[in-house]
């Protein structure tokens, strides 16, 4: 199968060898009951192996899968009575970024994420998920909505980052995500966000001002993309891999430093093998984070943001030595 | 384990600098007494064009002005009252040869990190001022950087001062990781906080003014201003060429570009900057609600 990645392959021959076996002793009528049960044995423990030690690269390309599930996934699994909005009042419509209205259970919610291409032709419509500023200032709009009527926001994050263009830059990229950054700090409602697939840079931290901000289990987030950094440092963007190890890009990393809340499981493999069961993780995530936070005034809300934001970071005074 | 390599400099009511024109380090301009201009070929002594703020007099390009320059040109009588001037950076990722780099960085520019806060008057009206410096690693953003302009902007709200900040600065750090990202939330989130407490932000833009830092404080100031010919932007030249795969025209993310595009207030010439500075703050100091 063209989507598996390379480090299952070992995997996958295995469980394609088992099959093998099987049909045999169906047509055939030889049996290798004991010959599959020691492979099944194999597989499972091959399965734990690959599986259960993903290096900080296999995350990556994990997060990066095409079949990876998309907002528009989420949305159509999680949420009900979803409208998608359009526009940003300004310029144009941005299709790497789509937001609207919905339930989430009961509550009402504003829901706005990078929407990244199922396919090739889909993908470039999309602009492979990054952003133009009117994109973000859609996003804006749609959280300024929601701030008026009292609807909580749901962001869910997977950008390469924000598009590195002329005309994005004519339209002031850097204004766009500036101004998000600000006028998300001072949202009165509350604001949960979830990086999804790849955190691509301030591109990524646009929709990330959240009072909660979640990880999925394989996804990353980064100042720069492992090969801009390994083109910077070493002059050779196939060092990614190498790169990668050494960023702290990985969910588990980031609860570490302090800068997630919380991570959100996903099926062994990673949540394309199952998005059915991705969605029942990341509804149930929503809902405990929405509860945790429902009650609470729209002071309190800034304020608890404000605090979480203010304080990441890490750095020492210098003491004289006398 | 820290060393007292930067007892020298000290909390200072008047900013000298240190690395004035005998510096080896600053490759704009050359060791010795005539420097000439990276646009016109004019040469000019050294002492002359410091004297003229750094502005070449034949053809008005503006050299890069370090920190401690900045301040000087800015403030009445250089007069500074520095903040947090101890803090330093650590290495949370342990990402390679990046404590070297730093100290390195703090031995040739005498900062001990890339921008400096404090506070002094313009023209008699108190502020606080952040000055950023590119000779420092690029003058990027990592924690002590985010840390200092958000003290700095709790400060200025704390004393209902304006603030203003000179960014020169490549973006976020990178071997600080997403640390580095989350200080432009950090900055902004404060820069939200106090323009609901209708304080003044100034912000203005020098060469180089991208990535992390034109995306987050640089381009929220209530007015944005920029020299002539800085380089401001989101996205690197390089990475746009490689992207779009055609060569992109020569005032591209300038600052005559930005404001022709709507991006900026205003571009202001070095010499006019202080009193285009005094008539803000003179018009706002008049407000009627103070
Ligand atoms: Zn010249």
């Amino acid at each position: 199968m063209p989507s598996d990645l390379q480090f299952e392959k070992p995997l996958v021959e295995l469980k394609a060898k088992i099959a093998e076996l099987r049909k045999f002793t169906e047509e055939k009528g030889i049996d290798f009951t004991e010959e599959i049960s020691k492979l099944e044995e194999k597989a499972r423990n091959l399965q734990k192996e690959i599986y259960g030690s993903l290096t900080p690269w296999q995350r990556v390309q994990i997060a990066r899968h095409p079949e990876r599930p998309t907002t528009l996934d989420y949305i159509k699994h999680i949420f009900t009575d979803f409208l998608e909005l359009h526009g940003d009042r300004l310029f144009g419509d941005d299709p790497a970024i789509v937001g609207g209205i919905g339930r989430l259970e009961n509550q009402p919610v504003t829901v706005i994420g990078h929407q990244k291409g199922k396919d090739t032709k889909d993908n470039i419509a999309r602009n492979f998920g990054m952003p133009h500023p009117e994109g973000y200032r859609k996003a804006l709009r749609l959280m300024k909505q929601a701030d008026k009527f009292n609807r909580p926001v749901i962001c869910f994050i997977n950008t390469p980052g924000a598009y590195p263009g002329i005309a994005a830059e004519e339209r002031g990229q850097s204004e766009a995500i500036a101004r998000n950054l600000l006028e998300m700090a001072a949202l009165s409602v509350p604001v949960i966000c979830v990086v999804t697939g790849e955190g691509g840079s301030g591109g990524a931290l646009a929709l990330g001002i959240g009072n909660r901000l979640l990880m999925m289990e394989n996804s990353f987030y980064s100042v720069i993309s492992p090969e801009g950094a390994a083109a910077l440092l070493w002059k050779d963007a196939s060092l990614a891999q190498r790169a990668a190890e050494h960023m702290k890009i990985t969910a588990k990393d980031l609860l570490e430093l302090g800068v997630i809340d919380g991570i959100i499981p996903e099926p062994m493999g990673g949540a394309q093998k199952d998005i059915n069961k991705q969605c029942q993780f990341m509804k149930e995530a929503l809902v405990n984070s929405l509860k945790e936070l429902t009650g609470k005034s729209g002071e309190q809300l800034k304020e608890e943001r404000y605090q979480k934001f203010v304080k990441i970071g890490e750095y020492t005074t210098f003491v004289h030595s006398s | 384990m820290l060393r007292d390599i930067f007892s020298k400099r000290r909390k200072y009511a008047t900013i000298t600098n240190p690395s004035s024109s005998t510096s080896t380090e600053k490759k704009e301009i050359p060791e010795g007494l005539m420097v000439k201009c990276n646009q016109c070929g004019a040469i000019s002594y050294t002492k002359e064009l410091e004297k003229n703020l750094k502005v070449c007099s034949s053809c008005g390009y503006h050299f890069s002005m370090n920190a401690f320059e900045r301040i000087i040109a800015t403030l009445d009588d250089g007069h500074f009252f520095e903040y947090d001037s101890e803090m330093i950076s650590v290495d949370p990722l342990s990402f390679p040869d990046y404590p070297e780099k730093v100290e390195k960085d703090r031995e040739k520019t005498g900062l001990n990190e890339a921008v400096l806060t404090g506070e002094g008057t313009i023209f008699g009206y108190p502020v606080v001022l952040g000055v950023m410096d590119s000779r420092f690693r690029m003058g990027s953003m990592g924690s002590v950087v985010g840390e200092k302009i958000y003290l700095a902007i709790e400060k200025a709200m704390a004393k209902k001062y304006p603030f203003i900040l000179f960014s020169a600065s490549g973006g976020a750090r990178m071997q600080e990781g997403v640390l580095s990202l989350m200080q432009m939330a950090k900055t902004s989130a404060a820069l939200a906080r106090m323009s609901e407490q209708k304080g003044l932000f100034i912000s203005i833009m020098t060469n180089p003014t991208t990535g992390g830092v034109s995306a987050s404080f640089a381009s929220l100031g209530d007015y944005n201003l920029a020299e002539p010919g800085a380089l401001i932007g989101f996205a690197g030249r390089r990475i746009i060429e490689q992207t779009i795969r055609q060569e992109l025209p020569k005032d591209f993310q300038t600052a005559e570009f930005l404001l022709q595009h709507g991006q900026l207030d205003m571009v202001v010439n070095r010499k006019e900057m202080k009193n285009v500075l005094g008539k803000i703050l003179s018009i706002h100091s008049d407000r009627g609600d103070e």
